[in-house]
C-alpha cells in the first residue's frame, strides 16, 4: 500500500485524501468517543430528581468552574454484593458460553472447509442465513422450546423419558444455548476463513511421516487456527459479557447478568449517574479483550493476502 | 482422515440441526390455532387466523414502517461513512489519526449495546441541554445511532476488500493518464461496488433488527418493530409473533437463496468463459 | 533483427537519461548509485535475477516510486516530481492488469479517453491498434473470456494506443508458456520497428533478453554490473558475475606472468598449465587475475590423436588434459564435464556433429583440450 501513498501523496488532490479520513473521523468523535466521555463524566455525579436525573458537575466557586466529582457511585458498586456478583455472574456466562460455542463452532468450520466446492458455499449461507433474521426472534423462538408446555418438554413427555416437564426456561442453560445460538455465526465465520487458507499437502505431509489424523490435527492444523480461535472467540466473549436480550427473556429472575442491570437502574430506577458507573466498570472490565481483538484483527486485515 | 471428517461432519449435521429447529418450529406453530402457541390443537389447526390478526395489529405494522424508513436512511448512510473509512485505512498508509480511526470502527461491533446505547443518549441530553437540538429523542437520534454503530460493520467489509484488490489495476489506470479520482471513479469503485452492496445489506438488517440501543435512544412516540416485539414476549409467547417471525423468516430466506444463487450461476459463466479462451488458444 | 545494428551506428542524443539514482526502502537500497542512457527507437533489457532492483528502477521511470536521490531525463526533462498521469511514458504490467469489467474495446480506449479526444479519433485509432495485435475479433470479449496470450496483447495494445514515445515493459513474456513466448518475442520486435517506440523490457530470463534487446543491462543488488550490446555482454563480460550470469562459463584463477603488448601470459594451478590470452585489459605482472572462458570455444580431442606437445612453451600454452565423467546429451550438441588432474572441473559444449555415439568421445575418456588465445576473457573483479 505505502507504493499508492507515495504517488497519491504527491498529487494535488492530497487535501481530498485528508476530505476522505476526517468526515468518518468526525463522526465517530462525536458520536462514539464522546458519549463515552460523558458517561464517564456522570458517572461522577449525583443522581437528582430533576430533568437530567442528575446534578451538574462544574460549581461555580469565585468565578472559576470546579469539576466535582462525587465517587460515591462506585463505592456503592464496590460495597454492595449484587453488582460485584452480576460482573461475576456475567464473565461466567459469558466464558462458559464462548466456550460452548467454541466446541460447536469449530467442527462445523472445519467441516465446511473440507468439503467441497460445490458444497461449501451452501453450507456457509445455511450457516448465516439465522443471523440474517432477527435476533430477537430467534431467541423467542427458544422461549417456545423451553417452556414448561413447550416443545421440548412436550416431546420428552410423550416419549416417556419424563414425568413431569422440566424446568429449562429462566436458568443457566438456557441463558447458554440462547447466547450460543445467537452468536455461532460470529464464531463459525472467523474460524472458516481462517481453516479455508490452510494448505491440506501439510496434513498429507503429516501423514506421509507417520502422523496419525489426530495428532496432525493437534500438531498442523490447531495451531494454525489459532487466530481464527482468537478472532471467534474474542467476537463472542466481548458482547455476550454485557447481553441484555437473552437473559431478559431466557435468563434467570434471581441472578441478574450486568447488562439486565444497567438497564434497570437506568430505566426502572432513573438513577443514570450509577448506571454510568456500571457502564464504565463494564468497559474497564471489557478493555482487555477489546485490545486484544482489535491486535488480532489488525494483524489479519493487514496481512498480505 | 476420515474418522477424522466424520465427526466434524457430524458436528455440523447437527450443528445445523440446532440452527434450524427453533425457527421451523415458529413456523410451524405460527398455523397453530391454540393461543399457548405451543400445545398443537389439532381439532382446529392449522390456521391463518394469526396472520389475518398480524395484518390487523396497528402497533405492530406501525413499527415495521418506522423501522424501515430508519433502516433505509441509515443503511445507506452509514454505507457511505464506512465506505470512506474502508479506503482511508485501506490505501491511505499511516496518517494522522489511523490508529484513532481503527479503534473506533472495531469497537463498535463488540460493544455491548447497553453501553453504546446509554453513551448515546446521554450524548442527545447533553446536547439538548446545551445547543436545544435535538428536541427531545425520536426517529432522528434513533437513526443517529444507528448509523453510528452500523458504519463499522460496512468499514470492515469494505476494507478487506480493497486489502484484497489488486493495486496494479489502479496504477495501470493513472499510467494511462487518468487523475486519482478518476481512477477511484472509474476502476476501483466498480470493483468495490459488491463489498458496498454487501454492507449496506448487513447495515440495512442491523438496524432495522436492533433493539437495546434503540430502546435507549426512542422517545415515547416511536416504537420500532423489534420494540413492539420485544414488549409483547416479555410476558410470554403469543402466536401473531410466530406468524410475523414466519413472514421474516422466508422474506430473508427467499433473499439469500436468489441472490447465492445468481452469483453462483455468474460464476459459473466466468469459469465456463475462461476455459473456452484458453481452449481456443491452444488450437 | 537487422535494424537493431543501424540504432546504435551514430552518436545520438539518448532519450532517457538516468543520472545517479539511488531509491532506499528504509535502510536497504532497492537500487544502487545507477546510471545509464537509452536511446531513442532502441530495445534496451534490464536482465537480473530478483532483488536485483531492476523492477523497481521501471517503477521510478514509470512513476509509482521516486529516486531517493538522483534525477531521470527523459527528452530532455526532469521528470522527478512528475506523477504518473502526466507522463509520455506508458507501461505494460506483468500482471497485465486489464480492467476486468470493461471489454476489451473499452480497455483499449480508456487511455485515450483521459486525452480528450472525440469519440470517432478514438474509435479509429482502437480499431487500428486491435488489428495491429491481432484482436480484433475480440472487441467485445471481456478479460476473463481471454487466454492468456490473448489478454497480453490488449495488453500491449492498451499502452501502445496512446502512441507513447517510451514503453516500459515489466516481465512481458514470464507469463506465457514457451511456444507462444518464441512467438511473442518476434512480435514484439516486429511491432516495436514499425512503431518507432523506445521500449525498457525488464526480465529476469536471460534468453528474452538476448533475443529482444539491442542493448541490455545486468543489474545485480541494486547495481549495474555491465551495460552492452547482447554481444558484448556475452563475449567480452566485465566481471566474473556477468560472466557466471549470462550462460555457462569456465573460470580459471592464476597469476600473471608477463603482460606483453601483444599477449598476456598467465599461470594457473588449477590448469596445470599457462593460459595466453591476447588483447587484454592493462594488467600487472605478478596480478591475481580471472579468466573466463565459454565452454563453447574449448576444442576436445581425445588424447590419443592429439599431436604430442612440442616441448616449446609457447605450443603448449593454452592446453589442458583431463578425463570425460560426465556427457549431458541435449540432442544437437553435448556438454562434456571434463575433470582435470587438478581436481577442477571444466565445462565444454560440442555439437554432435557425428550421429553414432561410439564414434563421439565417450565417458571416462582421456581428452585434450584447446582453445585459441583470443577466445578467453581475462577480468580483474
Amino acid at each position: 500500500m505505502a507504493l499508492t501513498v507515495s504517488t497519491l501523496a504527491r498529487t494535488r488532490s492530497a487535501a481530498g485524501r485528508r476530505l476522505v479520513a476526517a468526515i468518518p473521523i468526525a463522526w465517530l468523535l462525536a458520536l462514539f468517543l464522546v458519549p463515552f466521555l460523558i458517561v464517564l463524566k456522570i458517572s461522577f455525579s449525583e443522581v437528582r430528581l430533576a430533568v437530567p436525573p442528575y446534578a451538574p458537575l462544574l460549581h461555580w466557586q469565585h468565578g472559576i468552574p470546579w469539576p466535582v466529582l462525587h465517587l460515591s457511585n462506585y463505592a456503592f458498586l464496590f460495597t454492595d454484593s449484587l453488582y460485584a456478583s452480576s460482573y461475576l455472574y456475567s464473565l461466567k456466562v459469558a466464558a462458559v458460553s464462548t466456550a460452548c460455542c467454541l466446541a460447536i463452532g469449530y467442527p462445523m468450520a472445519y467441516a465446511i472447509a473440507r468439503s467441497g466446492a460445490a458444497w461449501r458455499s451452501a453450507l456457509l449461507m445455511a450457516v448465516v442465513l439465522p443471523f440474517w433474521t432477527s435476533l430477537l426472534l430467534r431467541v423467542y423462538a427458544w422461549m417456545g422450546l423451553l417452556k414448561n408446555n413447550g416443545v421440548i418438554n412436550n416431546v420428552l413427555l410423550a416419549l416417556g423419558l419424563i414425568h413431569q416437564p422440566l424446568t429449562l426456561l429462566q436458568t443457566d442453560f438456557a441463558v447458554y444455548i440462547g447466547i450460543v445460538y445467537s452468536y455461532l455465526p460470529f464464531m463459525i465465520l472467523p474460524l472458516y476463513a481462517n481453516l479455508e487458507k490452510h494448505d491440506v499437502t501439510l496434513l498429507e505431509a503429516a501423514a506421509d511421516l507417520g502422523a496419525t489424523p489426530f495428532r496432525a490435527f493437534l500438531r498442523v492444523t490447531l495451531p494454525q487456527s489459532l487466530p481464527g480461535i482468537a478472532s471467534g472467540a474474542l467476537l463472542v466473549f466481548i458482547p455476550a459479557v454485557g447481553e441484555y436480550v437473552v437473559p431478559s427473556l431466557l435468563g434467570r429472575t434471581d441472578q441478574l447478568m450486568i447488562g439486565r442491570v444497567l438497564s434497570d437502574e437506568f430505566f426502572e430506577n432513573r438513577d443514570w449517574p450509577l448506571a454510568s458507573a456500571v457502564a464504565i466498570l463494564m468497559l474497564l472490565l471489557l478493555v482487555v479483550p477489546i485490545t486484544l481483538l482489535q491486535r488480532v484483527e489488525r494483524r489479519s486485515l493487514e496481512a498480505p493476502p | 482422515m476420515r474418522s477424522h471428517g466424520r465427526f466434524s461432519r457430524t458436528m455440523l449435521g447437527l450443528g445445523l440441526v440446532f440452527l434450524y429447529v427453533p425457527i421451523l418450529s415458529m413456523i410451524v406453530f405460527s398455523f397453530n390455532n391454540s393461543r399457548l402457541v405451543t400445545v398443537w390443537d389439532a381439532a382446529h389447526s392449522p390456521t391463518l387466523k394469526w396472520y389475518g390478526e398480524l395484518a390487523a395489529n396497528q402497533q405492530i405494522l406501525g413499527g415495521a414502517w418506522l423501522s424501515i424508513r430508519i433502516a433505509l436512511v441509515s443503511a445507506t448512510a452509514a454505507s457511505v461513512l464506512g465506505t470512506l473509512a474502508g479506503i482511508a485505512l485501506a490505501r491511505f498508509g499511516p496518517f494522522r489519526g489511523r490508529t484513532l480511526l481503527t479503534g473506533m470502527t472495531t469497537a463498535p461491533i463488540v460493544m455491548p449495546e447497553v453501553i453504546t446505547g446509554l453513551s448515546l443518549l446521554l450524548l442527545f441530553v447533553a446536547l439538548e441541554h446545551t445547543i436545544g437540538w435535538p428536541r427531545g429523542v425520536g426517529a432522528v437520534t434513533i437513526t443517529l445511532a444507528h448509523i453510528t454503530f452500523c458504519m463499522a460493520f460496512v468499514t470492515v467489509v469494505v476494507q478487506s476488500r480493497l486489502v484484497g484488490f489488486d493495486v496494479s489495476l489502479e496504477e495501470a489506470a493513472m499510467d494511462l493518464g487518468a487523475r486519482p479520482h478518476t481512477v477511484f471513479r472509474r476502476v476501483t469503485l466498480p470493483l468495490i461496488l459488491p463489498a458496498i452492496v454487501s454492507g449496506w445489506l448487513l447495515a440495512f438488517t442491523l438496524s432495522w433488527d436492533d433493539l437495546v440501543v434503540t430502546q435507549f435512544v426512542a422517545g415515547p412516540g416511536s416504537s420500532t418493530l423489534p420494540m413492539v416485539i420485544f414488549s409483547k414476549v416479555r410476558l410470554g409467547v403469543s402466536p401473531d409473533v410466530n406468524a410475523l417471525a414466519t413472514i421474516l423468516v422466508l422474506i430473508v430466506a427467499s433473499g439469500i437463496v436468489t441472490s447465492t444463487l445468481v452469483l453462483r450461476s455468474r460464476q459459473r459463466r466466468r469459469e465456463r468463459d475462461a476455459q473456452l479462451a484458453a481452449a481456443a488458444e491452444s488450437l | 533483427m537487422s535494424a537493431r545494428a543501424t540504432a546504435d551506428s551514430a552518436p545520438r542524443e539518448p532519450y532517457v537519461r538516468i543520472e545517479h539514482v539511488t531509491k532506499r526502502f528504509g535502510d536497504t537500497a532497492a537500487v544502487e548509485d545507477v546510471s545509464l542512457e537509452v536511446y531513442r527507437g532502441e530495445i534496451f533489457c534490464l536482465l537480473g535475477g530478483s532483488g536485483s532492483g531492476k523492477t523497481t528502477l521501471l517503477r521510478m521511470l514509470a512513476g509509482f516510486e521516486t529516486p531517493t536521490s538522483g534525477h531521470i531525463y527523459i527528452d530532455g526533462n526532469d521528470i522527478g516530481a512528475i506523477p504518473p498521469y502526466e507522463r509520455p511514458v506508458n507501461m505494460m504490467f506483468q500482471s497485465y492488469a486489464l480492467f476486468p469489467h470493461m471489454s476489451v474495446t473499452k480497455n483499449v480506449a480508456f487511455g485515450l479517453e483521459q486525452e480528450r479526444l472525440s469519440r470517432q479519433e478514438i474509435a479509429a485509432r482502437v480499431a487500428d491498434m486491435l488489428e495491429l495485435v491481432k484482436m480484433t475479433p475480440y472487441g467485445h470479449r471481456k478479460p476473463h473470456q481471454l487466454s492468456g496470450g490473448q489478454r497480453q496483447r490488449v495488453a500491449l495494445a492498451r499502452a501502445l494506443v496512446k502512441r507513447p514515445k517510451l514503453l516500459l515493459l515489466d516481465e512481458p513474456l514470464a507469463a506465457l508458456d514457451r511456444k507462444l513466448r518464441e512467438h511473442t518475442q518476434f512480435e514484439l520486435v516486429n511491432i516495436q520497428q514499425r512503431l518507432g517506440v523506445t521500449f525498457i523490457v525488464v526480465t529476469h530470463d536471460q534468453q528474452e533478453a538476448m533475443t529482444l534487446a539491442s542493448r541490455m543491462g545486468v543489474m545485480n543488488q541494486g547495481r549495474i554490473a555491465q551495460i552492452g550490446t547482447p554481444a558484448e555482454i556475452y563475449e567480452s563480460p566485465a566481471t566474473r558475475f556477468v560472466a557466471d550470469f549470462i550462460g555457462s562459463v569456465n573460470l580459471f584463477e592464476g597469476q600473471v606472468l608477463d603482460a606483453g603488448s601483444a599477449a598476456v601470459r598467465i599461470r594457473c594451478a588449477e590448469l596445470g598449465a599457462v593460459l595466453r590470452v591476447a588483447r587484454c585489459p592493462d594488467v600487472a605482472s605478478g596480478a591475481t587475475v580471472w579468466t573466463a572462458i565459454r565452454p563453447e570455444k574449448i576444442q576436445l580431442e581425445r588424447a590419443a590423436t592429439a599431436p604430442p606437445s612440442t616441448g616449446v612453451a609457447e605450443d603448449s600454452a593454452n592446453r589442458a588434459r583431463g578425463t570425460v565423467k560426465e556427457i549431458a546429451y541435449l540432442g544437437n550438441s553435448s556438454v562434456y564435464l571434463v575433470q582435470l588432474e587438478s581436481g577442477k572441473s571444466v565445462r565444454v559444449t560440442l555439437p554432435n556433429a557425428l550421429r553414432s555415439a561410439e564414434q563421439r568421445i565417450g565417458r571416462d575418456e582421456s581428452v585434450e583440450l584447446s582453445w585459441h588465445d583470443t577466445s578467453p576473457v581475462v577480468l580483474t573483479q
